[in-house]
């Protein structure tokens, strides 16, 4: 509520007419406080007040429940505040972030004061979930990235690391960040999954935690991290001896890390960088609780990337419509070419279906349902067909669409990126 | 609220039909293959349990699934779910056979959907099929060259011409006839005629010998001065330039997403079998570049079949909640009739010399699979409805 309080008064809210929508999500947020006599305002906890754990649970699903593609209510106004936001504020400065990363510092402050963590906060720790939003999630990321796939990395991975303590965090963990994510001013929080390396495997970290008096010694490299030289949280997988793996909260300024600027082939926007853990001292408090599932956390990472990708792809099909519209070749559009036109359709098709699986792994997860098997086929889906999607819309541009003044080859260099990103943005 | 699991109301029905998939069609399966125009006489018994299904609540084909008016508020899943989820367990059990379950035609879909309170009491119980390909049209149907004429005399309609691909055209009682009844007036003429078998002037000639299917009959039917009476028109007998000829399309709109469903229970047959084969159990913890290239293969593939399904449902869904859905209609036709062959087709190579034996039913399903990227609209007619709608295009615009 704090968080939908300030995305109220924004500027933001005010400049894009969004305050009606805003108002009208505060209202509810007021009301189901009411409702329930707590007032999301006093959670602000401070260190050590709480003395379990906070976890959220799955939304009530009945074996009964129709199959159903409607969103609630409160997704959906959502999804109105966010594909406006992306239309309006997030595509125009996308180029501008993939020249020159740095220059889309103002649209995150924007995303920011959007909201976009505190839902997945519990009440109890300042933010409004009522139960783990995992849909939710996924809505954001691909409504996020039909803007830019970058930006959208950039802006959720704050909520991927809160999702991820919520889920995983120990009570002091949760305490002292989650608490602070659901603030004014939250710090800026990442994960960190992917290595280097041809042959790794996430499942197996190389990034090593030696246990040693007072806690770990922790060393290995980190690359493809979203905002990884300006974050001030990183959470960090990695393999303790004889345990199997694990994750740590590291902080970005501690001695022995070493944090770099990364160039890749796209998502330049998203700030990606490598850290470097050279014996790096973290005391026992940084390790997450012993609940950590790490299985669930790399398929909810991977739900992430799936969300990425659907919004991406559906950006390239909505873009070649309208230019395949207007440019003329032999007296007419060229859309009236059955070549094109074929092509367009079975774009949209894979798209759609990309989604459709997503949004079924996203539900089954969001219901306490296994959901491995069906975030791992929507996985393939959105990187083979993703990639084609962004291939063809270079294609169907031509050499037009091989100049960087379109969008279309920044969207297929960001779309390889599916099928190596395992990290990031966990739903 | 987002969710994509089926109710279990509706698994109930499926598992129903999926029994009758293992325990009646698949005993049969290679024996009507190779039979080909062999009345599969086992299905007799299944038209009481066909019957008991449809009193049930669920209808088994294409049948019953006309849209229903909304009286509840709220999320249906009706039957069109009913349909997609029936159709895809049982023709895990044989494609072939499914087309051929007596009363179940696709001509009961349009006396279903179109009928007039008597012409449904008339047709009761009676098994229809669809007659609109004629040698020169295939899936530009709206040039189809057979003529009604109606004869005020008599009060009959007199029908002229020659069909071809008529699905059960020898085995049903009753033949759903396209006729023109002004060749000038173009789509808007076209009607469909209810012509019962044995009528003077209905004459089957030919029974195709085909590639996959061989259990359901494919038949050339000649319409010679065949009279009907006036009463066996479906829907008006006006020429109304505007409405009637989408209005026969938009039974497409119902039955698309059913052939979907035949599409993904051909191809998770085949995929269920190669796994038995193979000895493979999924490995879905294993990153994709350390499964071995069959694995890899066959997950690929399984992703493939979950995306045509899910479209498949998607369609339906939208059809029970009276949402317009001609266009994921076709998305769900195109996805699925191309997956379920390359499905199949793949399955019998990553089976090798086993896959491509009569002793397995693998190679019959790779050639049971190509028919489904034709009938009920060729991939290119689906891309043609989801580009147009996608593009904004008029057939003028995008020929």
């Amino acid at each position: 509520m704090a968080a939908l309080t300030r995305f109220a008064g924004s500027e933001f809210a005010d400049r894009n007419g969004l305050r009606p929508i805003a108002e009208r999500l505060l209202h509810r947020a007021a009301s189901e406080a009411v409702r329930t006599g707590k007032s999301a305002g006093r959670a602000f906890a401070p260190l050590g007040e709480l003395r379990k754990r906070s976890k959220l649970k799955p939304r009530e699903g009945k074996p009964s429940d129709a199959f159903d593609l409607t969103p609630t209510e409160d997704q959906q106004m959502m999804r109105d505040v966010l594909r406006r936001f992306a239309r309006e504020s997030v595509r125009p400065a996308a180029h501008d972030a993939d020249m020159h990363p740095e220059r889309g510092a103002e649209v995150l402050e924007a995303a920011g004061e959007l909201g976009l963590t505190v839902d997945v906060i519990p009440e109890s720790l300042g933010g409004t979930a009522e139960h783990r939003e995992i849909l939710s999630s996924v809505l954001m990321a691909e409504d996020l990235a039909w803007g830019d796939m970058g930006l959208a990395l950039a802006a959720l991975s704050g909520r991927g690391f809160a999702a991820a303590l919520t889920d995983f965090g120990t009570v002091d963990q949760q305490n002292r960040y989650l608490a602070a994510m659901a603030e004014e001013d939250a710090p800026v929080a990442a994960l960190a999954i992917d290595e280097q390396g041809p042959r790794s495997n996430p499942s197996h970290p190389q990034t090593r935690a030696t246990k040693v008096d007072g806690g770990y010694r922790l060393v290995g490299t980190k690359v493809m991290v979203p905002m990884a030289t300006s974050a001030d949280l990183f959470l960090v997988t990695a393999s303790v001896d004889g345990e199997g793996p694990t994750a740590f909260v590291v902080p970005g300024g501690r001695a022995g890390l070493t944090r770099t600027a990364a160039r890749t082939m796209g998502l330049a926007s998203a700030q990606l960088g490598t850290l470097e853990f050279d014996g790096v001292m973290l005391d026992g408090s940084t390790r997450v609780s012993p609940e950590y599932d790490h299985a669930r956390l790399l398929d909810l990472a991977k739900l992430g990337v799936c969300a990425l990708a659907v919004g991406t792809a559906q950006s390239v099909v909505d873009y070649v419509i309208e230019y395949c519209n207007e440019r003329e070749a032999f007296g007419e559009p060229i859309s009236h070419k059955q070549a094109v036109a074929f092509m367009i359709a079975d774009m949209a098709t894979e798209v759609d279906g990309m989604r459709l699986t997503t949004w079924r792994a996203a539900a089954r997860a969001e219901r306490g349902l296994d959901f491995h098997r069906e975030v791992k086929l929507a996985h393939i889906l959105c990187s083979d067909h993703g990639m084609k999607v962004g291939s063809n819309g270079v294609q169907l541009l031509g050499g037009h669409g091989f100049v960087r003044d379109h969008p279309v080859e920044r969207w297929y260099r960001q779309l390889r990126a599916v099928s190596i990103l395992s990290g990031g943005l966990v739903a | 609220m987002i969710s994509l699991e089926i109710p279990r109301r509706l698994r109930g029905v499926a598992t129903m039909a999926r029994d009758v998939a293992q325990g009646m069609f698949r005993p049969i399966s290679r024996k009507y293959d190779r039979a080909e125009h062999d009345y599969p006489v086992e299905l007799d018994s299944l038209r009481a349990i066909v019957d008991g299904m449809a009193k049930g609540g669920s209808s088994i084909g294409a049948t019953e699934i006309k849209r229903e008016k909304s009286e509840r508020k709220g999320v249906r899943n009706g039957k069109n779910m009913a349909a997609v989820l029936n159709v895809e367990a049982l023709c895990w059990g044989d494609l072939g056979l499914l087309l051929t379950i007596p009363g179940q035609g696709l001509g009961n879909a349009a006396i279903a959907a179109v009928a007039t309170p008597e012409q449904k009491e008339r047709f009761d119980g009676k098994w229809a099929a669809m007659a609109i390909t004629e040698p020169s049209t295939g899936s530009d149907s709206a040039a189809i060259r057979t003529t009604a004429r109606l004869d005020e005399a008599t009060d009959e309609w007199v029908i002229n011409g020659e069909k071809i691909f008529v699905t059960c055209g020898e085995r049903a009682d009753l033949v759903v006839v396209w006729a023109t009844i002004d060749r000038d007036q173009g789509r808007a003429a076209i009607k469909s005629f209810v012509v019962e078998r044995g009528r003077p002037g209905f004459d089957v000639v030919r029974l195709d010998h085909k590639l996959g299917i061989r259990a359901s009959d494919t038949a050339t039917i000649h319409f010679t001065d065949c009279r009907v009476p006036r009463t066996n028109i479906l829907g008006s007998e006006e020429i109304q330039t505007r409405k009637g000829f989408a209005g026969v399309m938009q039974t497409f709109d119902n039955t698309r997403p059913v052939v979907a469903a035949m599409a993904a229970g051909v191809a998770r047959a085949a995929l269920d079998r190669t796994r038995e084969l193979l000895r493979m159990e999924p490995r879905w913890r294993r990153p994709r570049w350390q499964l071995d290239a069959t694995e890899a293969e066959l997950q690929r593939l399984e992703a493939e079949l979950e995306a045509a399904w899910l479209l498949t449902l998607k369609a339906a869904w939208m059809a029970d909640n009276n949402q317009p859905n001609s266009m994921q209609a076709s998305m769900a036709k195109a996805k699925a009739g191309r997956m379920a062959n390359e499905v199949t087709l793949q399955c019998v190579s990553l089976c090798g010399a086993l896959g491509y034996s009569e002793d397995e039913l693998l190679e019959k399903w790779a050639r049971d699979s190509k028919i489904l990227d034709i009938f009920e609209g060729t991939q290119q007619i689906q891309q043609l409805i989801i580009a147009r709608r996608l593009l904004g295009k008029s057939s003028r615009e995008l020929r």
